[in-house]
């Protein structure tokens, strides 16, 4: 889908520039009411972790790692669950929001991975990773980030399908079991929030790197200067 | 492409659009100390009041194989004071108050008398941990027709022998594997696990099913919701 671009014209110099309305609004709300909550959920996740910090069985325990309370989020395990239980719906509502939004208003073909986008995918990790040359921009999103967000969204249901497998494993006794009971269904839980975070630190590093044109766009939805033109 | 828009109006259109995402700003009362522990409560409450609508009568915990067994030895024994509040076992019995017709006391015989099952469940505790374990006891749907109960009533509040104390909702009360449990791997209860009587509930979380009871109160409303509950954990807590 073609993101909108208008010219811009600056009233002093009259010099025309580009701008592009990359992200609309309800995109640009569930992506910092999930922000907001994904924080929360993995610090008060990390205090209730600390409560029994293994895989294992509670007899013997081993501890797997001792997690620095102060690195966590609620002070104690009643708290952190507190913390836990009231941002999940926050984290469930922004996310079930986006995905509705760009289902039915389409703005979904501007993120989703699909199998035209596999041939891009190597010229951008030779350009990030191995000093390539930068293949010519096309879109709002260029494959390799398509794949990055289409993976993220993923693993962000996933974090809630497997969160839901250990809050309620009778109730949904068979997601649970699908996971492989409700001890695999703990470490999956465990495992795709390190995944998350291992997402969020290269969203980071990229965002840096791209500077704050761009960094703007994900508040305003206007990108000045977009590389892209209209088509 | 139409043509050009002047860079003022450029501007308006950001800071617009930027405003519609003080939503977003609204979290930020959580960071304030006065707004956070009424908040949190909310949350919590909300939680406790969406998970009822999940909980299904007629929908059975997972039972397992006694190959699946935690060993009797690596079941966990968790209590919030002591592990043995010395109950006189001889001398014990289970006094029944509140809405019934019968109410007074009743004997452990009395109780065992009722038909008995016996079940491997699953254990789950607060912390993260999880073992299955073999239980055996009187269904308390069971026990409260034979006290009595009235139907219309809402909850059942227990009290326990260290001054513990807890309450259930009267849809899991009534659930079929919900238990007056008197038995664990087929041996009556050992003192640590709350002899000689426990609730045990394969639908809902540790700290629900007391140890050492000695009271069971049938009402209406709820007086108390529970030792840990009171200290701010979930008050429905149903797994």
């Amino acid at each position: 889908m073609a993101t909108r671009v208008i010219a811009v014209e600056d009233v002093k110099t009259e010099v025309v520039t580009q701008a592009a309305y990359e992200h609309p609004f309800v995109v640009r709300l569930c992506h910092w009411g999930n922000a907001v909550s994904l924080f929360v959920m993995v610090g008060s996740g990390l205090q209730i972790f600390r409560a029994f910090p293994s895989f294992g069985a509670k007899i013997p325990q081993k501890d797997l790692i001792n997690w620095p309370g102060s690195l966590a989020l609620g002070g104690w395990l009643g708290g952190a669950l507190q913390w836990h239980l009231t941002f999940m719906w926050i984290y469930i509502a922004t996310g079930l929001l986006y995905l509705g939004y760009q289902v039915f208003s389409g703005n979904y073909k501007q993120v989703l991975f699909v199998r035209r986008d596999i041939p891009g995918v190597w010229p951008m990790v030779r350009h990030y990773f191995f000093f390539g040359s930068k293949p010519p921009v096309r879109e709002a999103y260029n494959p390799l980030q398509k794949h990055a967000y289409t993976m993220a969204i993923g693993l962000g249901v996933l974090s809630v399908l497997t969160g839901l497998a250990i809050w309620k494993p009778v109730q949904f006794s068979w997601l649970t079991w699908l996971m492989g009971g409700f001890h695999w269904a703990r470490l999956w839980h465990f495992l795709i929030m390190w995944a998350l975070l291992a997402m969020v630190f290269g969203h980071l590093v990229m965002v840096v790197l791209h500077g704050w044109n761009n960094f703007v766009s994900m508040l305003t939805g206007w990108k000045k200067d977009p590389e892209y033109r209209s088509e | 492409m139409n043509s050009p828009v002047d860079s003022r109006k450029f501007k308006s259109m950001n800071r617009r659009e930027l405003l519609k995402l003080t939503p977003v700003v609204v979290l930020g009362a959580f960071a304030i100390p006065k707004l956070q522990v009424p908040l949190l409560k909310a949350g919590l409450g909300f939680s406790d009041w969406t998970s009822p609508k999940l909980f299904r009568s007629g929908h059975l915990a997972p039972t397992f194989r006694d190959s699946d067994l935690t060993p009797f030895d690596k079941f966990p024994i968790n209590d919030y004071d002591v592990d043995d509040p010395e109950v006189e076992l001889d001398k014990w019995s289970l006094t029944v108050t509140g809405a019934v017709q019968g109410p007074g006391e009743y004997t452990l015989a009395q109780i065992q008398a009722l038909p008995k099952v016996r079940q491997n469940t699953r254990h789950v505790c607060v912390e993260g941990w999880d073992v299955v374990g073999r239980f055996g006891g009187a269904r308390l749907a069971d026990f409260l027709r034979t006290i009595g109960a009235d139907p219309a009533a809402r909850f059942i509040t227990v009290e326990c022998a260290d001054d513990y104390y807890e309450s259930l909702d009267m849809a899991t009360a009534m659930h079929p594997q919900t238990l007056l449990c008197y038995e664990m791997y087929d041996r009556p209860l050992t003192r640590e696990h709350g002899a000689p009587l426990r609730l045990q509930i394969p639908t809902k979380i540790g700290y629900k099913q007391a140890k050492y009871l000695t009271h069971l109160k049938v009402s209406h409303v709820l007086e108390r919701v529970g030792y840990w509950e009171d200290q701010g954990y979930s008050e429905f807590y149903g797994l």
